[in-house]
């Protein structure tokens, strides 16, 4: 457990003073994410440790550079966990690189996004100076909200030094259900389980099966299991917990792949999107994963009438931009807040958008 | 060029495309105007506006930009922090006839709301499809989803479902520019910054509001609530920490005091005991099994923190009742005194021992009594000062005492608004709680939106002149605050 706030500070003071361009990393294990983006490093590394922890309270300050390992062990101690089930993709992982890329895995349309459950950060900001924004409490309306920007900016506004999470008690039981359905009537079902009061926590769709994860207590969770499989034809499945790992961490068969991978986001009703290749569909319909040897503009023109966006996520060609591009109005006030955080531009340049 | 010639200007430009009914500059018409629901700050605005569509509001604000007026957006007026306070040489913008629901999606679990839509009006249309819009701030029946949008509202389902910003997808706003702007989607992200959370809880200050897309969610199944009775305010808080250790997360949890309890129960006999120093109103909420299975686990807890009694309603007619005096509370103190004045901070729960003694001792120091109605599961506090506004000078102590409660939030680690906005009210308090460089980063996100400072100024984020003025008038344990500037 260190403190290297003052380290990172003065790092962000020189190259502000000397414009010099930093690439800001924890692990590491993000750097598929985004757009390639070059400069001195600023690690965040180093910088772990949980600054307090109060069950009861359930919020939870931590460095950094805590890995996602530490954290949910000291949670999960107290029968508690981060309620958006972050992935990792490496041991490693921080909590950091987490927040700034605003990360979130199967249970994100049932409990929240990692932006949910920021209550505040500290940041260095590109002009090196050390800013508290939110707080360590659940309703906080002072200020506006600079500490969930932070979350899902790629770091291109501050460094994040600490971060304040809520987070929530873990159900006792888990139960998968698998149910053989074609595409467009596993998004309906989906759907419509979701508007009654259900323990859903997960949701995913692969060689024409749903698959669908409860959390509750005992009683409830099998309960409610034993109804939709009654309703649905639907079997319980033997390994819940290594299925969505798989899915969380992309580690599952279909990720496995030298194909492009698109990660698209719509509204969870919008019928399957019209294209031939495979997919994974997750968040009950509202993430979808397309293993494609399509144009990404392609894509992007079509997801786009549809109310949704793509990313160019993976084996795609690097001089791609990897996020959908914004329109004239939203691009403008992007770079308005760019120059009003770090007015050298030398916060993770070019990782979110080029022009950023 | 004199103000009367702007105005009258002002009048003739917005006249050419809004009726002449939407157009108020005449002092008894602007007066119902002058203040929102913090009625102790007044003023009577230059003009008031009240378009009917987008396109007007673009028009409004792109003169307004032109001839460099300031606009103030106002939704119901029921703010409680000054935010929608009027400027002499401002044009207020009310949106007050954007009522439409303009489409719900039972299946997508969403509505398209125009701003002026009353938030219970929201969950009143979408009942039949069983779906509700979760945040239920005490002012349900009157604010509008605009305002709530603009102050990040809360309400006392806010542990379990969260605040205003956890549960829309989607804003059309307008920016100073006139252009329309949409930030979020219908889908669960958005490429590009947060600009969605930047808005909520952003006080008019960055754009103006035009349509909200909510998230609805199931109606559970069951809910009930349990009333537990305590001899000690301490004991309370710590049946609350109880609670949430032993893994429930109520959908609401709220305690009042005595006083409070006092007053509720005269008000609305909601059959709350009376020789009580506190009570907690636990509500519990999902699948019947679910709550039956935690109801016997959170009287055990409450009765093992200290409760002299717990009773669980015994139908949905009581437990209205129970709730509608913890919602009636404000009214209620109302009316034990002239006046009182509704603080908002908000502190971590374990810190409520403290800051409730500190409350005890200002409240004998000021000698003015306090009732404190209090969001426990989030530790959000809205201690009631009551006085009398008449009586010469007990405003400005009573503004003074609730400025040290504030402060008293900040030391022990919270906030000085939870829920109801800094506005006008809590801007010096502003200063205690952010440094010179935070108040200017949050200047500079001002200047990304509102370069020329016309959208509601003034308001939320003091300038850095006014904290350094502030900090030499009120040197804490002899700690200058924002020492770095210059004094005047």
């Amino acid at each position: 457990m260190t403190d290297q706030s003052k380290t990172i500070q003065q790092q962000i003071q020189n190259a502000f003073e000397n414009k010099t361009a930093c690439r800001i990393i924890g692990a590491n294990s993000k750097q598929f994410l985004g757009n390639e983006s070059n400069g001195e490093t600023v690690s965040t590394k180093n910088h772990t440790g949980v600054i307090s922890y109060d069950a009861s309270e359930l919020v939870m300050t931590v460095r950094s550079g805590t890995s996602l390992k530490e954290i949910n062990d000291v949670l999960s101690a107290n029968n508690q966990s981060l309620p958006f089930e972050p992935p990792g993709f490496s041991y490693d992982a921080t909590i950091g690189g987490t927040i700034a890329c605003n990360l979130s895995g199967p249970a994100r349309p049932y409990t929240g996004a990692a932006r949910d459950f920021v209550l505040g950060t500290r940041i260095i900001n590109g002009k090196g100076e050390d800013c508290r924004f939110g707080g360590q409490v659940m309703k906080n309306v002072a200020g506006y909200d600079a500490s969930r920007l932070m979350s899902g900016a790629y770091g291109t506004l501050g460094v994040i030094l600490d971060v304040s999470l809520k987070v929530l008690p873990t159900a006792q039981t888990e139960v998968t259900i698998k149910i053989e359905q074609p595409v467009d009537v596993a998004i309906q079902t989906i759907n419509q389980l979701s508007t009654k009061n259900l323990p859903i926590s997960a949701s995913c769709y692969f060689d024409k099966h749903l698959y669908i994860r409860l959390n509750s207590s005992e009683q409830n969770t099998l309960a409610v299991s034993k109804r939709i499989c009654q309703q649905t034809s639907g079997v319980e499945i033997e390994n819940s917990k290594e299925f969505w790992h798989s899915i969380r961490e992309q580690e599952h068969e279909f990720f496995k792949t030298e194909k492009s991978i698109a990660r698209i986001s719509l509204p969870s009703t919008c019928n399957n999107i019209n294209f031939d290749d495979e997919q994974l569909i997750e968040w009950g319909g509202a993430l979808r994963w397309l293993k494609s040897d399509l144009d990404i503009a392609t894509i992007r023109d079509q997801v786009q009438k549809l109310g949704g966006h793509a990313a160019a996520y993976k084996n795609f060609e690097s001089h791609i931009e990897f996020f959908q591009p914004l329109d004239a109005g939203l691009k403008t006030l992007h770079q308005r807040l760019k120059q009003g955080f770090d007015p050298a531009g030398i916060l993770n340049p070019g990782r979110l958008y080029k022009e950023l | 060029m004199t103000s009367i010639d702007t105005k009258q200007q002002l009048i003739s430009a917005f006249c050419d495309f809004l009726p002449a009914t939407a157009v108020l500059f005449k002092d008894e018409d602007l007066h119902p105007y002058e203040c929102d629901g913090l009625s102790a700050y007044r003023q009577i605005p230059m003009i008031v506006v009240l378009p009917e569509s987008i396109n007007e509001v673009q028009r409004i604000i792109k003169i307004c930009h032109q001839k460099n007026i300031p606009v103030i957006a106002r939704g119901a007026g029921t703010g409680l922090s000054g935010g929608a306070l009027p400027l002499a040489d401002g044009v207020l913008l009310s949106l007050a006839r954007f009522k439409e629901i303009i489409n719900i999606d039972p299946l997508a679990r969403t509505a398209r709301v125009q701003p002026g839509v009353r938030n219970l009006a929201i969950s009143e249309a979408v009942k039949e499809h069983g779906l509700y819009y979760a945040p239920d701030p005490s002012s349900q029946i009157a604010c509008t989803i605009g305002g709530n949008v603009a102050e990040n509202s809360g309400g006392v389902h806010c542990l379990k479902y969260g605040l205003t910003v956890h549960n829309i997808l989607k804003l059309d706003i307008v920016t100073i520019d006139g252009e329309l702007i949409t930030i979020g989607s219908e889908a669960l992200d958005s490429p590009g910054y947060d600009l969605l959370a930047l808005m909520t809880g952003s006080e008019g200050m960055l754009g103006v509001i035009v349509e909200v897309t909510v998230k609805l969610l199931p109606i559970p199944e069951q809910a009930k609530v349990i009333m537990a009775s305590f001899d000690d305010v301490f004991k309370a808080g710590n049946a609350v920490a109880n609670i949430i250790s032993a893994g429930i997360i109520p959908a609401g949890l709220e305690m009042m005091d005595k006083l409070a309890i006092k007053a509720a129960e005269d008000f609305i006999h909601a059959g709350y005991p009376l020789d009580a120093e506190a009570i907690l109103l636990c509500e519990l909420d999902g699948s019947s099994i679910e709550v039956n299975e935690l109801i016997p686990l959170a009287e055990k807890v409450l009765q093992e923190s200290g409760a002299t009694e717990t009773r669980l309603a015994k139908d949905d007619i009581e437990r209205a009742r129970f709730w509608q005096g913890r919602k009636s509370a404000f009214p209620a103190v109302g009316r034990m005194a002239p006046d009182y004045y509704c603080m908002d901070g908000t502190i971590p729960r374990r810190e409520l021992a403290n800051v409730l003694k500190r409350i005890t001792d200002l409240s004998k120091e000021y000698d003015l009594p306090v009732a404190n109605v209090f969001h426990a599961g989030d530790g959000n506090m809205h201690p009631l000062i009551l006085y009398d506004a008449n009586i010469e000078g007990e405003l400005e102590r009573t503004e003074e005492f609730g400025a040290r409660i504030l402060e008293a939030c900040v030391e022990a680690g919270g906030t000085i608004t939870g829920e109801h906005g800094v506005g006008m009210e809590k801007i010096d308090q502003m200063c205690v709680q952010f440094k010179s460089a935070e108040l200017s980063q949050f200047h500079a996100i001002k200047n990304a939106f509102d370069p020329d400072g016309l959208l509601n100024p003034g308001k939320a984020v003091p300038t850095l002149h006014r904290c350094a003025e502030l900090g030499a008038m009120h040197v804490h344990h002899g700690r200058l605050a924002h020492p770095e500037l210059p004094r005047f």
